[in-house]
């Protein structure tokens, strides 16, 4: 193994370990800073994959914003404390699910996929790069997206308002 | 150099544990960080397959998965607040009105 893949390991370890915290833990709060760590492993893998504009998008809009909106959204809520609490009665089946997801993904990925397959010399991935991708081909879909934030903004405004007339 | 199926492997376990997430959970946000987990493990596969082979397009749709994430709990946790501001819970089993 090469220091890339060393360094990829573990941040892969530590963020899977997170995500199993994070779905296991008993206090919500908790919860929502295990997903911080995993969103800033993820950021570091992309880093490591030289995606580094999406990279700092990852750190700024998940770690930034989108943790922020949980934890405020976990405020507003109140939740009681305990695994029994947070999660329901069907936990077993739950997890052979996940399992089953598991094993039918990792199948299917080494099978497509081989361990001694190209391997990802990473390189590129600039802003500069992706700018120019995104104004040259996908100039509608980035308007597009930039209106359903339009419409998930107004939308959100709308449903969280408090209307005094009903 | 990383080998790609590592990279695989990884967003498959994140993707798995989403999964259990989402269904072993019933605090509606909590649903919803599970929901966050999979469009990661999503992203990581469009990252990895962008630098495997060269392409850039695959980084521009994980910026638009990022985007329609951020959307998407914007409205989740909307309607979250919504209904714990009606029923005084946010207990995915409890909420069955258009149960039938």
């Amino acid at each position: 193994m090469t220091a890339h893949e060393w360094a990829f390991a573990v941040l892969a370890l530590v963020g899977v370990a997170a995500a199993l915290r994070l779905v296991t833990a008993s206090n919500v709060v908790h919860a929502a800073l295990y997903l911080v760590v995993v969103l800033s492993m993820v950021g570091g893998v992309y880093l490591l994959l030289s995606a580094e504009f999406v990279a700092w998008v990852q750190i700024l809009i998940y770690v930034g914003a989108i943790v922020i909106l949980f934890l405020f959204g976990l405020m507003l809520t109140k939740a009681p404390i305990g695994r029994e609490a947070l999660d329901n009665q069907s936990r077993g089946v739950a997890a052979l699910v996940a399992l089953a997801v598991l094993a039918g993904l990792v199948y299917l990925f080494q099978e497509a996929f081989p361990w001694d397959g190209p391997r990802i010399d990473p390189s590129g991935g600039s802003a500069a790069a992706v700018g120019e991708s995104i104004f040259a081909r996908f100039v509608l879909p980035f308007e597009a997206v930039s209106f359903l934030l339009l419409a998930a903004l107004i939308g959100a405004i709308v449903l969280s308002r408090k209307d005094d007339v009903a | 150099m990383i080998r790609l199926p590592l990279v695989l492997g990884f967003s498959a376990a994140l993707f798995a544990v989403g999964v259990y997430g989402v269904l072993a959970r019933r605090n509606a946000v909590l649903v919803l960080m599970g929901i966050e987990l999979m469009l990661n493990a999503v992203s990581v596969n469009l990252i990895a397959f962008s630098q495997a082979l060269g392409e850039i397009s695959g980084q521009v749709f994980a910026l638009f998965v990022i985007a329609v994430a951020a959307a998407e709990v914007g409205i989740g946790l909307a309607i979250v607040i919504l209904i714990y501001r009606n029923r005084e819970t946010i207990n995915v089993d409890e909420v069955n009105l258009l149960k039938w």
